[in-house]
Order: C-alpha cells, then structure tokens, then sequence
C-alpha cells in the first residue's frame, strides 16, 4: 500500500496521535483565528492583550476552563452528564481517522472510509443529546431535541450528496477518492454541474451538522440560552466547545478530500493544499456565521425535507446517468 | 362552540391566571383552552425570564409548549419595579427630572420632556422658541439612538449573541455611540442627561455644534444601507414576515401607540396630530404600513430614522436665537410651587404614546400624584394575544419587535 509505517495497529497509533495533536492544537488557534475574524466583521479587535495579537488568548481561555467550578445540577443524570462531552469530543476527533492528510498517511484506510466519517458525524446528534436530557434544564431539554432532529434530518442529504463522488469514483475509500482527483478531476468540477453542486449541498449540510449558524438552532442562545450545554461549566463545556470546532474543521477537512482533490495540487507538498483547502473552507464557514441570522427550526426542517433532499437524490441520480452513459 | 366557551370558561376559572382573563370578543382565548389537551403532562411549562438573554431586561412570561409550538402564554411584569411615581410624590418638582431619566433609558430625553411640559403647563411657564427647537431636536436625535438600539437588539434575538445578529448589533451600536457623542458635547453626559428645566433647558447649543450633528447624521444616513445589506436577506424575512401580526383592531384595543400601532396600518403620529414642541412648523412624515408583522415593525422603524435624520438636519439648520430658559436659575427645592390642578401630556416617544399624568396638591412642594403611561407596558399586553401558534424562537423575535423597555413598563 506504500504506507510510511508497514504495520497496521502501529500506523494507526501513530497517524491517530499525530492527528488529535494536530486538530486539537489547530482547534485551540483556530478559536483565535474566529474572535479575531469576527472583531474585524463588527470593527471590533478582538484578543489583544494575552501574547502578540491575543495569540495565546486560547491558552488562557484553556486554563480558565480548568479553573472554574465545575458544577453538576440536582437532578441531572449524572453518569449521563458526565460521559456526554468526552463523547462528543470522541465522536468529532474519531471522524478524522480516515482522513487523507497526503498520500500514505491516514491513519486507517478503510474502505468504507466515507461511510465511517459520515457515519461517526451522524453519531454527533446523540452525544448531545444525551447531554440535554441528562441536564434536567428544559433549555437543554429543547436543545437536545432539536439536536435530534435537525442531526437526523441534515445526516440524510448529506449522505447522498456524499455518495455522487462515491458513484463517479466507485470506491468507498477515502484515499482512493482523493487518488482518482489527483489523476482525474477534481470532483467539484466532475461531473459538470453536478459536481458543484453536490459540493455546495454537502458543505451546507455539513453546517447544519456542525451547529453553525445559520443552522445552529440546538444552540440558539438568544433563545435556549445555550441549548444542550446550559448546564455544563468548567471544562466539561470547554470539551463541547472544543468538539463544536474540532467538527468543524473535520467536515471541511472532508469536504475538501471528496470534492477539492484533497491533498492534490501543484508546487506546494501534498499535507499543505490539504490544509490550505481545509482553512479556506473554514474561512467561509467563518464568513458566514458572523454575516447570516439563525433559521428557525421549522424552516430549517422545510428547508432539508422539501428542498436539499430531492434536489441531492436527482445528484446521485444524475451522477448515476453520468457515469452509465460517459463512463 | 357554546359548550367549548363553556369548557374553557371552566378551565380558566380554576387557573390561576384568570384574573388576567382578556375581554376581546373576536379573539375567544388568547390562553390556552386547556381542556382541549388530555392531560397537563402533555405541556411543557417554560419560565423564559426574568433571566433570559432575550427578555430585554427582567421580563419573564410563562410559556406552555407543545412541542415547539406555543398554545399559552402569561406574561409577568414588575421585576423592575422601582416605585417611581411614589418616589416623584416625595420630590420637589425641580427634582423628578433626573429620576425619570431611568425610566425609559433607552430614550431618557423623552421621559424629561413629558415630565417637564406638565410641569410648565400647570405652572403656566411659557418655553422660548429655541429652547422648543433644541428640545425637539434632542427628542428626533434620541429617536434615531433609540431605534439603532433596537434594531441592534432585535438583530440579536434573531440571530444569536454569537452570529450575524451581533455583527447588526456591533454596527447599530457604533452609530448609536455618535449620537451619544452629541448628547455628551451638549449635556456632559451620555445618559442620564436632566437636561431639561422647567421653562427650558439647562444647556444651549456650543458653537460649531450644528456642524457635528451634520457630520453624525450624514456618517448615520449612510450606513443605514448598512444594516439593509446586512438584513435584507432571505433568512430575515423569514423570520419576520408574518410572524406576530397584529391587526388595527388589536392594536387599539390594547392601547399599542408608536411604530407598533404604525406597523399596523393606523396612521397615528402625536408628533403630527398633537404637535408639541415646534412639530406643528415641521411636516412631519408619518411612516405606516399594513403588514402588522415584525417585518412591518422593522420597516417602520428604520424608515422612522430616515425621516428623524430629515427633521433633525432642518432643526439644527433653522435654530433660531433667543434665550434657551425664561426662568430664573434653580436657586432652591422652593422655586417651583404648583398647589392645585391636574395635566396630562403626552409625548411621541421613540416607543410611543410617552404619557405623564400630574395631580397637584397639599402644600405645592411636590406632585400629589404623578402618573406615568409607559407605551412598553401596552406593548407587553399584547404578548399573550401574539405568542400561540408560534415557535419559541417566534417568541423572542416578536417580543424583540415590540422593543419593551422595562424600566418604563415596570417603573
């Protein structure tokens, strides 16, 4: 297969380690990078005052974290409160694991690799979840079923706008995917318009998946405080928090390898256009959040039932013709 | 239908809500018929407030969810009561200027004025012609402050402390920060100003003001495209329009004044149909619209600061000279004697109908009674006739829009 580290178990201990170190440490910049791009949005600063430009802002909000008390309410499940974060920082690092960050190195190359990613960022919906029922608080109570609803509902265009690189690539794997844009084209290019726009719709449902606004309803702190995570303090709400951008990146990062060729590009080494691909996928995610209002979860369900699932099926569909007719 | 008002008669009866009963005919029950539901487990009672990011203050109305749904809704209101108009019977007139500033302190210029006019009415002290100007200038200025203030806030409830709706909030609040700016280059303060006197005001215009207020009203005028860029999108008029309307007839049995009865298709203006002040030389443009829905409440509202742009550059360019204050200055808590008679004035707050009902009496030191009409308290009425059939987060976009103030609601 050509992998740097021959043995499977070991390769995996070792891409899997360097991976969480990469993503968490990237998350914590990342945090950075997001209050210093929406204090320029709203002419604002931003972090100024710990390190050079508020650089080590996320170390010191770290810490906080650590600090505070850390408070399980009267009446909470509180097994069920307690398992929650981790789970969900579980569920958003363990996405990662069959990424292609450059070719020979992925932690596991599976080859269902692009059913596992999906698969583990659908299991997102019910961490949280659990964390809202677990609390006792009717805002996280809400939060939590709107979870539910909305991970359920987004899971499913975003599956089959998934599965128009699988149909035009015939391969499950993620590696293989990216190998066939490096040798081909790109995906978001491939088939004409079909690609595009699977590309948009999976990037979308990919938001609403990651709580982003506009689709971060569960969340919705103008109106449930702060949904699932109301009653979580201290570190425990650092984990949600960290797990909220950690699956951020991952769908970006995803994103990039089933449609922008991955770690395909010219010049520059393979790992950086993976990066470069996945930061300005993050950029926009970014942009949008500080730019769009929340939907409300009535029109967010209309939105994803009556219009992202139909028009994704007519993807595969279309992507199915695709190949049958031009091969 | 006759058993079913029979039903829910009942069930109101036995709750204990049902002093707050509604009487308007057409709208059988705004609270829930709870017999209609199998059993009281099917509800979620939610207690949104008096600590809630979305309450605009220390409201807190119960909810009664199905689901997401809204079927009840009680609002409770006196969380910021202060005993104001028992603390203005304990105080000279020349002193209740500065307390009322904390009433609606979103407008504090507004509550000054209504207070002060029944004061000089009662006491027969005519106002000079710049000072009327210069009031009313404050007034159209703090229009402009109030309405960005709410359009910042209403952003908010839309969409999230951590979203677009901050970046709206962000904006509305730089411009904001302008006026606050003149306020502070002609009063010291940027607040709680008491820039009012009886028989005037305290503070005339420096020199080079005139030029400040165009260049803050021009930077204004132009980013008002701002907020239309950032606002006038898809998601925020679906959010807005068609969600919480109130039609005229609701409107007026509630007593709604200002850009809610507006927004509702009553073209009704104090500042055009009982003009104060120097209105009565200005053409003022009464904004209205149809729609009755937030949508119409958020298009009233920003084409009202438009217009007090237009005012306030006519005020500024057409200040005429003359005294700013016919009385003497304040030389003691005794100056000012009113020892009988009663006023009501009513003034075009940013909210609307700013009402301050005076009873003089006794020994003439202080009101014997004062009686304010605080428009965010008519507008809270209408919260439980607007939110059934609504989502939660309806609800916080509609009580965004009604723009409750409630330190004038609760006093």
């Amino acid at each position: 297969m050509g992998h740097l580290i021959a043995n499977a178990w070991l390769r995996g201990l070792v891409h899997g380690a360097l991976l969480i170190t990469v993503l968490m440490t990237a998350v914590a910049w990342i945090s950075w990078f997001e209050r210093k791009f929406a204090a320029r949005v709203q002419s604002r600063l931003g972090p100024t005052m710990v390190g050079p430009a508020g650089l080590l802002q996320p170390i010191a909000d770290a810490f906080k974290m650590f600090q505070k008390e850390d408070i399980i309410p009267r009446g909470a499940d509180s097994l069920l409160f307690r398992l929650a974060p981790p789970l969900t920082l579980f569920l958003s690092l363990a996405t990662a694991a069959v990424l292609p960050i450059m070719p020979g190195m992925l932690a596991s190359d599976l080859d269902i690799g692009v059913l596992y990613a999906l698969a583990f960022s659908g299991l997102l919906a019910f961490p949280i979840w659990v964390a809202g029922w677990s609390s006792a608080n009717k805002y996280a109570l809400l939060g939590g079923m709107r979870m539910v609803a909305q991970g359920i509902s987004y899971e499913i265009p975003m599956v089959l706008c998934a599965l128009v690189p699988v149909v035009v690539t015939g391969s499950l794997s993620l590696s293989e995917i990216v190998k066939y844009q490096a040798a081909h084209h790109w995906l978001v290019f491939w088939p004409p318009g079909i690609g595009v726009i699977a590309f948009v719709l999976f990037f979308t449902t990919a938001l609403a998946e990651s709580n982003r606004i506009p689709f971060d309803i569960p969340e919705a702190e103008s109106e449930l405080v702060a949904g699932p995570t109301t009653e979580y303090t201290a570190i425990r709400f650092g984990l949600f928090a960290s797990a909220e951008y950690a699956h951020s990146v991952v769908s970006c990062a995803l994103a990039s390898a089933l449609f922008l060729g991955g770690w395909d590009g010219p010049v520059l080494p393979p790992s950086v256009w993976m990066l470069l691909k996945t930061a300005a996928l993050f950029v926009i995610v970014t942009w949008v959040r500080w730019s769009l209002l929340r939907l409300r979860s009535d029109q967010l369900m209309a939105l994803c039932w009556k219009y992202l699932v139909p028009v994704s099926l007519a993807l595969v569909l279309g992507a199915g013709a695709w190949v049958y007719v031009v091969g | 239908m006759a058993s079913t008002a029979a039903v829910s008669s009942k069930a109101r009866a036995s709750s204990t809500e049902a002093s707050l009963t509604p009487t308007r005919a057409f709208v059988p029950d705004p609270y829930l018929d709870l017999a209609t539901y199998a059993a009281a487990a099917d509800l979620l009672t939610l207690s949104l407030g008096p600590q809630h990011p979305s309450t605009h203050g220390v409201f807190r109305v119960v909810l009664y969810l199905d689901g997401e749904l809204i079927v009840k809704a009680v609002p409770h209101v006196g969380y910021l009561h202060r005993g104001v108009e028992k603390l203005c019977e304990k105080l000279s007139y020349s002193n209740v200027t500065p307390i009322l500033d904390k009433n609606d302190y979103v407008a504090p210029m507004c509550n000054e004025q209504a207070a002060n006019m029944v004061f000089e009415q009662l006491l027969g002290v005519e106002v000079p012609l710049r000072a009327k100007f210069v009031r009313t200038l404050l007034a159209e200025l703090q229009r402009i402050a109030s309405h960005l203030l709410w359009l910042g806030t209403f952003a908010m409830d839309l969409g999230g402390a951590l979203g677009g709706g901050t970046s709206v909030f962000m904006y509305c609040f730089r411009e904001r920060e302008l006026i606050l700016d003149l306020f502070e280059e002609l009063t010291g303060c940027r607040f709680h100003y008491n820039t009012h006197c009886i028989g005037g005001n305290r503070h005339d215009i420096p020199a080079g003001y005139p030029a400040l207020v165009h260049q803050s009203l021009d930077l204004i005028e132009a980013r008002l495209l701002e907020y239309l860029g950032m606002l006038e999108h898809p998601i925020f008029r679906d959010r807005t329009r068609g969600v919480g309307t109130v039609d005229a007839e609701l409107a007026l049995e509630l007593g709604l004044t200002g850009p809610l009865l507006r927004a509702s298709g009553i073209d009704h203006d104090l500042r055009r149909d009982a003009p104060y002040h120097v209105y009565d030389l200005l053409d003022v443009n009464v904004i209205c619209d149809d729609g009755g829905d937030c949508y119409a409440r958020y298009k009233v509202r920003l084409q009202e600061i438009a217009e007090s742009i237009r005012l306030s550059r006519l005020l500024i360019d057409n200040l005429p000279a003359g005294p700013i204050c016919s009385t003497k200055p304040l030389s003691g808590v005794t100056q000012f004697k009113i020892t009988s008679g009663q006023a009501y004035v009513a003034i075009e707050s940013p909210r609307g109908e700013l009402g301050t009902w005076l009873i003089a009496g006794g020994k003439g030191m202080n009101p014997y009674r004062m009686k304010l009409r605080p428009p965010s308290l008519h507008a809270l009425a209408a919260v439980p006739y607007l939110f059934p059939r609504h989502t939660l987060s309806d609800a916080v976009a509609i009580l965004g829009s009604l723009d409750p103030i409630m330190g004038e609601a609760d006093r």
